[in-house]
């Protein structure tokens, strides 16, 4: 994964230069592979039970991949994203009761939500901060009132997903597996390539110093609106398969808001601002949920305080505060800053405001 | 003639909308912290009562008397710990916490109350009201919200323009270091401002439980419609939010004169039609969010 080449040369002044935050390393790849196949023959090695953990693992890391974009990257902290997990699945009910297979469908619905997403923008994009947050919960609210108004989609009490009758229970849990995993993947690579291209130098840019990343011509809010359209994608694609693996539809369960609440805590504690902390996160959080399950909304209470003390006094989540002891990066999409001889380099937010030493973090920059 | 009795039931509504974001306008308005838990923060004042009138045998008029300087004291204390170590990290921080201030408490009142909805019976009060004609009947006790509404709003506007806590406040949301310069404590002055916004939300709170019913899910659509009813109105204008709250509450009855299941569709579409043409809000001269 880190084997390419920094597109960006390493830029040379007088003092400092400028390297991405990793160097390549030549095992990653190989374990990576190996990981990947690993998960990929998990359904002849794990009981169905356990398989559809797994599965609604991978479904919240899409989620939470997509969260961490919006505000660890583009600085957008949205409530509303289940809209685009309800009119993901909602996508796929639609399709399938024309007849297209539940699975195929995925990727279609996908695309229509992120379609949707971008006339949304042009409203929502109209408030800022605190405000914009709550429209896009406005609209997600305003999304599931309009489908549970549409009867042929089984109006407020949902309905069935036909299509995928004729599957045996185990070749039904192992085809929806892999759909999870494969969505989990190209939601990660969606992100890791995003952020390391020309968008991911813009939106590193607007984080540090927004007024001086728009004097410098770049185009904060077609950046912001990529962003914006790309997680409304990978939300969809979740809800897709939410629909998919529950083989019902129920606007209620796949437009609450829980499902916001649970991309934020798990990106918030596994780290916000790096691609890593939300893989970590969704770690832990099914690590906690299989312990605190029976007890109810208990499970909830404890991560919601958990995300309060960690928003609070560290900020940087677990993967931030490790990684900032440590050079190795999972995904390197930062740079590193080198003074002159140098033998460890600072991790560095932006290029032009580190070089040019303009000003230091602000409390109120968000997290890096 | 049941249209009519629409726009009056509207406003009444609307009161109520106006009255739950005169708290959520003034947290913003002063320390730029866009409180999520205000809809929560509402509901736990409505459960307070329900928890405290059975212990303490008064009427449940009285619950008022109790639970807002409850919340004024809370407040005060909130915004001194947890909401200042959050606003001291930036408004980003404010509102993850506040996000998650507001699932905890949410699940914690499922927790201890169930999901059942609850209400504070307030007897006989509730259910007298006035008969213009055979359609238009209005009750009392919404009148009253109305009148007590436009009270805390007219309070809060004099206290902020007149008094001299108020300049101290408007002083420190104009410009906190100058303010310090010359002798403000911002961190008390917050505080102040956090237990007036904390007490009218319980008031909101106390009179929306009698009127109606509550559940630990009300909080989220409360939130929604005080945010609504601010950028209707247009941000940092207290009139504006009385305004923005009865369009609102129009809209909503309208709509549910259309079809009952459209009652809050309507008020969601209005407020994105204002987004859409003008997002400074009817009352709103620029954008400040």
């Amino acid at each position: 994964m880190s084997t390419t080449t920094p597109p960006i040369a390493a830029t040379r002044t007088a003092e400092a230069r400028v390297t991405r935050s990793a160097q390549p390393s030549g095992w990653l790849l190989p374990v990576a592979a190996g990981a990947i196949v690993l998960l990929a023959f998990m359904p002849s090695l794990l009981s169905q039970g356990d398989l559809s953990t797994m599965m609604n693992a991978f479904i919240l890391l899409t989620m939470a991949v997509m969260w961490n974009l919006l505000a660890g990257y583009a600085g957008m902290v949205s409530i509303g994203q289940q809209a685009f997990i309800g009119l993901g699945a909602e996508g796929v009910l639609a399709m399938a009761q024309h007849g297209l297979n539940p699975v195929a469908s995925i990727p279609l619905a996908a695309i229509a939500t992120a379609a949707i997403a971008l006339p949304v923008s042009l409203l929502v994009f109209r408030l800022r901060g605190g405000y914009f947050a709550i429209a896009t919960w406005v609209v997600a609210d305003t999304a599931e009132l309009v489908v549970s108004s549409i009867s042929s989609l089984g109006s407020g009490t949902g309905s069935p997903v036909p299509g995928l009758s004729g599957l045996s229970a185990k070749s039904f849990g192992d085809i929806t597996y892999w759909a999870a995993l494969a969505v989990a993947l190209v939601a990660l690579g969606m992100a890791y390539l995003l952020l390391r291209s020309r968008l991911g130098l813009v939106l590193a840019a607007v984080r540090d110093d927004e007024v001086g990343a728009r004097s410098a011509g770049a185009r904060v809010m077609a950046a912001r609106r990529i962003v914006f359209a790309v997680a409304a994608l990978g939300c969809g694609a979740a809800g897709a398969l939410l629909a998919v693996s529950q083989l019902n539809v129920q606007p209620s369960s796949v437009f609450s808001v829980q499902w916001s609440a649970e991309m934020i805590f798990v990106t918030l504690i596994g780290g916000i601002g790096t691609l890593e902390g939300p893989i970590i996160g969704t770690i832990l959080f099914f690590v906690l949920e299989q312990s605190l399950a029976q007890h109810g909304a208990l499970y909830l209470i404890v991560l919601g305080s958990v995300a309060v003390v960690v928003a609070i006094w560290a900020p940087r989540g677990i993967w931030g505060t490790i990684a900032s002891k440590l050079r190795f990066r999972l995904f390197p999409v930062g740079y590193w800053l080198w003074a002159q001889g140098a033998v460890r380099g600072r991790e560095a937010g932006s290029v032009q405001a580190r070089l040019a030493g303009r000003r230091r973090r602000r409390p109120e920059d968000p997290p890096a | 003639m049941s249209w009519v009795n629409a726009v009056i039931q509207g406003v009444l509504t609307g009161a109520f909308y106006a009255l739950f974001a005169c708290g959520l306008s003034l947290l913003f308005g002063v320390m730029g912290i866009i409180n999520l838990a205000h809809g929560d923060l509402a509901v736990i004042g409505g459960y307070v009562a329900v928890a405290l009138i059975p212990v303490t045998h008064v009427p449940v008029v009285w619950s008022f008397a109790i639970v807002v300087p409850i919340f004024a004291v809370g407040g005060y204390v909130l915004q001194r710990t947890l909401l200042q170590a959050s606003l001291d990290r930036g408004p980003f921080t404010t509102l993850l916490v506040t996000f998650g201030l507001s699932v905890v408490a949410e699940n914690a009142l499922l927790e201890v109350f169930t999901s059942n909805s609850q209400s504070l019976n307030i007897g006989n009060l509730i259910t007298y009201s006035f008969s213009i004609n055979s359609q238009i009947t209005i009750s009392y006790f919404s009148v009253v919200v109305l009148a007590l509404a436009v009270a805390v709003l007219g309070a809060l506007q004099l206290f902020l323009s007149r008094s001299r806590t108020g300049r101290l406040i408007r002083a420190v949301a104009d410009d906190r270091e100058a303010a310090q310069l010359v002798g403000a404590n911002h961190r008390h002055v917050f505080g102040v401002a956090a237990a007036i916004a904390f007490s009218t939300v319980a008031l909101a709170g106390l009179a929306y439980a009698m009127s109606s019913q509550i559940a630990p899910t009300t909080g989220t659509g409360t939130l929604l419609s005080a945010f609504e009813a601010v950028v209707i109105g247009g941000i940092g204008s207290v009139w504006g939010t009385l305004v923005g709250g009865v369009v609102l509450g129009v809209a909503q009855q309208i709509g549910a004169q259309i079809n009952p299941a459209y009652q809050i569709l309507a008020g969601h579409l209005v407020f994105l039609a204002v987004l859409a043409l003008r997002p400074q809000g009817l009352f709103g001269t620029r954008a400040r969010a």
